[in-house]
């Protein structure tokens, strides 16, 4: 093989940024509603999946690619507030096996309702037009897509951070999620809250299955795959952490460009080994607070 | 009134009851099986294929079209009268799936022949189950490890391609129009590395230049961090050795990645189902091989009759390509029943190995030796203008006509000649 130069090194470097970029989106919103809920959000994949699918459907009726990146996640928000309200809500405090069966199972169920409107096979999703094609970033050329998606994963970080930060909602959000009981003698109505995280989190979720329908199309198994390396992604970061779902997110996008270059076949254990290495030497993840899940 | 309804009903009950419990007896009796055996069982194919996982869409097209020459075979009065039946299975395209399932069918269904798999390792775990019983098993998925002497037994027949006459194809057409520089991107299991020895074999008499393999594993759903390297090896040509839902992706962002614009992309093999679920974008200018196209139908009557047949049963639509080999697959086997004039397996070998058959695609015959079916190969390339129907997705660029020649030899295989 051709000696490595400092260009490909550095392009390496990028492509795994920017796929870490896409897991950071997809964990994101299940870290959220399990530091929040401590829900276990198995349904996670099927809620990108469907996100993708309504995409799709969209497009198909007659609207473009900006439309669906404002309605699709606003879509599969408030399809998650009725899953909240209905099937997760009578499920809390019954310890964390209940509502992880439960959205296992809903998974199961999402799939197969998308099967049987949509068929088994998959369909192909365009990339939008003005984002096709390549662009030189300096160290050789990237798709212009994927550095939209970058961009489109920072603002979303942007915007929550904000959210939870800068107002007085967030500030209810943070506090509930330390101590619920506490929130609730002070008046507040602590199930709406939750009802909203989770809304919020599969809204993301929705919005992460449309930007990743151009780079893979559209399979009602698509949420299967990502699924598994999320929860890597959430391991890594500590359970229920945002901050380390960031960082585990780009560090395994890292790690899965790194191996790429030297032995390519290595690729999808890399991920799995990285997570073995960090629970052995810090089981709770980088950011996770101990006994979270007990 | 009211009571003598009541009186009825309670009596209707009971002789319900008892009808239904005599029923059962009846159901699990010996005598049952004795009625069924009278009016003579079905023909049973047992069709193991991977409905559910990357291959979905080209297995749900074998189905559709082994149904169809069973269906054909039943119209036609079946073997004086008795009726064929495909016995589907899910083999979710995982070997010991497969094995189970194969077992299944040959022992719970007894099922008198098995076509079927898409997979290399699979149809070689069912061709393990199929030999060890003496049951006839013809596959119609791309291997070279079923021909050689190690995996074959009489009862083993080969209606697919295998890789060796695939790659072999698509290189002659290849090596002499686009460059000598290759570079290979490749599914890593047998299918994968089957193709790229085929390349590397046909490639030694237009010497070219093997820049680099990349390997992936089956089922990678980003390629973004393996494309890059492959750029900068800066080949003439690259080489994707993967498969359906895996080549999709491939393609599709390698089309991301521009690496269109200065190195010719082709793919051993390039599936219809496939290109159909990944859009011309990602295909536009692909160039690989196939073993079957529905539009050589100008060329052979038994391509026409064969579309024709499909389209009226399937409202409209036309073949693919690994829905060729599941009609071909089950077709070869029922014809041979028929020469035979019986299930009986030693006579079903006789009668296919003595097959010249023209079904589909122009002539075929299975080779003495390790029964693969000698068959023309096409070479193709995806179109994205033009397009006259849904299904007008490649063009043929070139066809290698049915020839020994490019079939690995007897010897060589391991066959004692």
């Amino acid at each position: 093989m051709a000696g490595l130069s400092f260009d490909l090194i550095a392009l390496q470097l990028f492509a795994g940024l920017a796929l870490g970029a896409i897991y950071v989106l997809f964990a994101i919103g299940l870290s959220l509603i399990f530091g929040m809920l401590t829900v276990v959000n198995f349904a996670h994949g099927a809620f990108y999946m469907v996100g993708a699918y309504v995409g799709l459907y969209l497009i198909s009726i007659g609207g473009n690619f900006w439309i669906c990146l404002v309605a699709v996640p606003l879509l599969i928000g408030l399809f998650g507030l009725g899953v909240e309200r209905v099937l997760i809500r009578p499920l809390y405090g019954r310890g964390i096996d209940y509502p992880l069966l439960l959205t296992f199972g809903l998974s199961y169920v999402m799939v197969e309702c998308v099967r049987i409107f949509f068929g088994k096979t998959g369909y192909p999703f365009d990339t939008p037009e003005i984002l096709q094609g390549a662009v030189n970033i300096g160290v050789g050329y990237f798709p212009l897509y994927r550095l939209f998606v970058i961009a489109a994963t920072a603002v979303v970080l942007l915007a929550l951070w904000l959210f939870l930060e800068k107002t007085s909602f967030g500030l209810i959000i943070r506090a509930g999620a330390r101590d619920p009981q506490i929130v609730r003698v002070l008046g507040v109505d602590v199930s709406r809250v939750w009802l909203i995280v989770f809304g919020i989190g599969t809204a993301i979720a929705g919005l992460a299955g449309l930007l990743a329908a151009p780079l893979q199309g559209v399979i009602p198994e698509m949420g299967g795959t990502i699924l598994a390396e999320a929860f890597v992604v959430t391991v890594v970061g500590g359970m229920g952490s945002i901050g380390g779902a960031i960082l585990a997110g780009l560090l395994v996008g890292v790690v899965v460009g790194m191996t790429s270059l030297f032995a390519p076949e290595m690729a999808k254990v890399s991920i799995f080994a990285l997570m073995a290495i960090v629970l052995i030497v810090r089981p709770q993840g980088f950011f996770g607070r101990a006994g979270l899940m007990s | 009134m009211t009571n003598k309804v009541t009186k009825a009903g309670s009596i209707s009950r009971r002789r319900l009851l008892t009808t239904a419990s005599a029923g059962a007896a009846l159901a699990v009796s010996p005598f049952r099986i004795n009625l069924l055996q009278a009016e003579e069982a079905p023909i049973k194919i047992g069709f193991p294929v991977p409905l559910t996982g990357p291959y979905g869409a080209e297995a749900q097209d074998q189905v559709r079209a082994g149904q169809l020459a069973v269906a054909q075979f039943n119209d036609a009065g079946g073997l004086n009268g008795r009726k064929a039946e495909l016995v589907v299975r899910d083999d979710k395209l995982n070997p010991g799936e497969a094995a189970t399932r194969t077992l299944e069918l040959v022992e719970k269904e007894k099922v008198n022949f098995v076509v079927g798999s898409l997979s290399a390792a699979v149809q070689l775990a069912i061709n393990n189950v199929t030999k060890e019983r003496g049951v006839i098993f013809n596959s119609i998925s791309q291997s070279d490890a079923i021909n050689e002497a190690a995996d074959f037994s009489k009862y083993t027949f080969h209606e697919a391609l295998n890789p060796h006459m695939t790659s072999g194809a698509v290189g002659r057409y290849a090596f002499t129009k686009f460059g000598k520089k290759v570079a290979f991107l490749t599914a890593d299991y047998a299918y994968g590395h089957e193709m790229v020895r085929g390349f590397l074999e046909v490639g030694k008499e237009f010497n070219i230049e093997n820049l680099g393999d990349i390997r992936h594993p089956l089922g990678t759903t980003d390629f973004s961090t393996l494309l890059p390297r492959l750029q900068s090896l800066k080949p003439d040509i690259l080489c994707i050795s993967n498969f359906g839902r895996d080549q999709q992706i491939a393609l599709k962002q390698a089309t991301d990645f521009g690496i269109k614009k200065s190195i010719q992309i082709i793919a051993p093999l390039l599936s219809h189902a496939s290109r159909v679920a990944a859009g011309p974008q990602a295909f536009e200018g692909v160039v690989g091989g196939c073993s079957f196209y529905w539009g050589i139908d100008d060329k052979f009557a038994s391509t026409k009759a064969f579309n024709d047949a499909f389209r009226k049963m399937y409202d409209g639509k036309l073949p693919t390509d690994y829905g060729a080999l599941g009609y071909g697959g089950v077709r070869t086997v029922l014809e041979a029943v028929k020469g035979a004039g019986s299930v009986e397996t030693d006579k079903v070998v006789t009668a296919l190995e003595a097959l010249k058959y023209d079904y589909y695609k122009g002539p075929q015959y299975y080779r003495k030796c390790d029964h693969q079916s000698v068959q023309s190969v096409l070479v193709i390339k995806s179109k994205s203008k033009d397009m006259k129907n849904e299904s007008d997705v490649f063009e043929v660029l070139s066809t290698e006509e049915p020839n020994e020649k490019n079939l690995r030899t007897c010897e060589a295989l391991g066959h004692k000649s």
